[in-house]
């Protein structure tokens, strides 16, 4: 059988999906995004936990937070530095990040990630 | 015994522990994170096409199809089209079938020789139903990782991702967290899946007797990918954002080295860059070998068809009228029989 063609095409095809994201980027780069910290949380400068660990853990913290607070009524959060912080999301985190838009969801949508806090906690709690 | 997997094992471990040092001790990220996915990138791309050339150049003179199935011929016998296929239309629904159901290992079956003289025939299913599911489990991984390498991410990954994480599974004790933002379905089947295929390996003895260091090889390197990448995901979690900074970066040939990465997200990269390097070379060329498989891949319509070999050399051909011709005289003189006489002799015998 000759099927140098039908081969070649198949070939192709192939590479065609396998180099796709070069394609499909076309030599855009995508940085990571910055995100936009508000004068409260420039003023307060450090975040519950180190800045590198909240990049990573951030979402085990929230789960860590809600299991504490809705199973065993403890709403206390001592850091590492013995400092006290309510187990809030609305009222602790949100207070300094009020601005959703471009603190949570930049990331969230760069990394596709669709976290389902929001389908209860409301953005802005108070509606600044 | 059969000790080959060691060999896979160990060099499996020497290549963990070449990413994991050369991160977390001598600091090479540009060399893990840059230079090593660019050269497994650019192997897979020249090897693989070389190999699936080569098979492109290779002899298939003759319809060498397997039938599982009654060719198609006199009307009134029963042909089935798909199994024995005479038309185009029926390789593509055999080919389609092989290619996303895996047919013919489905086709797998164990002889057994009872308590009496009579050998029955079982259907062996669990080598399929576990390829099914290592191949479709990898292949959604696979669609899920290009949010990292897509920006914006197209919408079939946010769908595979959102399917693929549906069921949720949330666990939360002091010492293990595991759940947010999502636990993929396809990286929990896709470790199952290949922990049983090589615990098929070395399990059963007659597979273990035929297994080679070539079988296991993949499959701890796999094992080792999904592992890692199970161990980042779940539990000792990694900035996203930075990883997908680094995939950009390296598909939209802008390299750069985010800071914070660990020795786990390089050991899973590099594990993967090996797999990719070390694909051309290796049995996982069945990903483009099945589509040239010639037993699946052609019609059988030997009977209906005569299928004279596209290169036939032309013979120089001698016929027997032409010897005659050659030699009538001489052959009549010594009284041999000749097919036509010659018109003198004829002749005479006409007389």
């Amino acid at each position: 059988m000759n099927d140098k063609n039908k081969i070649i095409a198949g070939l192709i095809v192939f590479l065609a999906l396998f180099t796709f994201p070069v394609w499909y980027n076309l030599g855009k780069a995508a940085p990571a995004p910055e995100v936009i910290l508000t004068e409260k949380a420039k003023e307060a400068k450090v975040c519950v936990m180190p800045t590198e660990y909240m990049r990573a853990n951030h979402m085990q913290l929230l789960d860590h937070w809600r299991h504490e607070v809705v199973r065993n009524a403890k709403r206390v959060f001592v850091n590492a530095d013995g400092k006290e912080y309510t187990m809030s999301l609305s009222n602790t985190c949100l207070d300094c990040h009020s601005n959703k838009a471009d603190f949570c969801d930049k990331c969230h949508d760069y990394a596709s990630v669709s976290p389902y806090c929001y389908e209860c906690h409301i953005d802005n709690p108070k509606g600044e | 015994m059969n000790l080959k997997y060691v060999y896979s094992f160990l060099a499996v471990l020497v290549l963990f522990l070449v990413a994991y040092v050369g991160v977390e001790g001598l600091g090479l990220d540009w060399l893990f994170g840059i230079i090593v996915p660019y050269l497994a990138v650019i192997v897979f791309v020249v090897f693989g096409t070389k190999r699936i050339l080569g098979w492109g150049r290779s002899a298939v003179p003759f319809r060498i199809p397997t039938t599982a199935g009654q060719q198609k011929s006199l009307p009134w016998i029963q042909s089935s089209p798909i199994d024995n296929p005479s038309s185009k239309l029926g390789v593509w629904v055999r080919m389609a079938l092989e290619v996303l159901t895996f047919r013919s290992l489905f086709r797998n079956s164990r002889i057994k020789l009872g308590s009496g003289p009579k050998i029955s025939y079982h259907l062996e299913i669990f080598l399929w139903l576990g390829a099914l599911a290592f191949h479709y489990a990898f292949l959604v991984a696979i669609i899920r990782h290009l949010r990292f390498f897509a920006e914006p991410v197209p919408f079939f990954v946010q769908l595979v991702q959102s399917v693929d994480s549906f069921f949720r599974f949330e666990i939360h004790y002091d010492p293990i967290q595991v759940g947010l933002p999502g636990v993929a379905l396809s990286s929990i089947v896709l470790l199952l899946a290949v922990t049983f295929l090589l615990l098929r390996r070395l399990l059963d003895t007659k597979v273990r007797y035929i297994s080679l260091a070539a079988d296991y090889f993949p499959l701890f390197l796999i094992l080792g990918i999904a592992f890692t990448g199970i161990l980042m995901a779940y539990f000792t979690k990694v900035n996203v954002a930075a990883v997908k900074e680094l995939a950009t970066g390296l598909v939209t040939f802008q390299p750069t080295i985010p800071e914070g990465l660990g020795g786990v997200f390089y050991v899973h990269l590099f594990f993967v860059s090996v797999l990719l390097a070390y694909f051309p070379f290796s049995k996982l060329m069945h990903l483009g070998g099945i589509f040239m498989s010639p037993t699946r891949n052609l019609t059988t319509n030997t009977r209906a068809a005569r299928h004279v070999n596209p290169w036939n050399y032309p013979v120089k051909i001698h016929t027997y009228e032409a010897y005659e011709d050659d030699f009538r005289e001489k052959m009549v003189e010594a009284g041999l029989p000749v097919e036509k006489m010659p018109a003198a002799t004829a002749a005479e015998e006409k007389e």
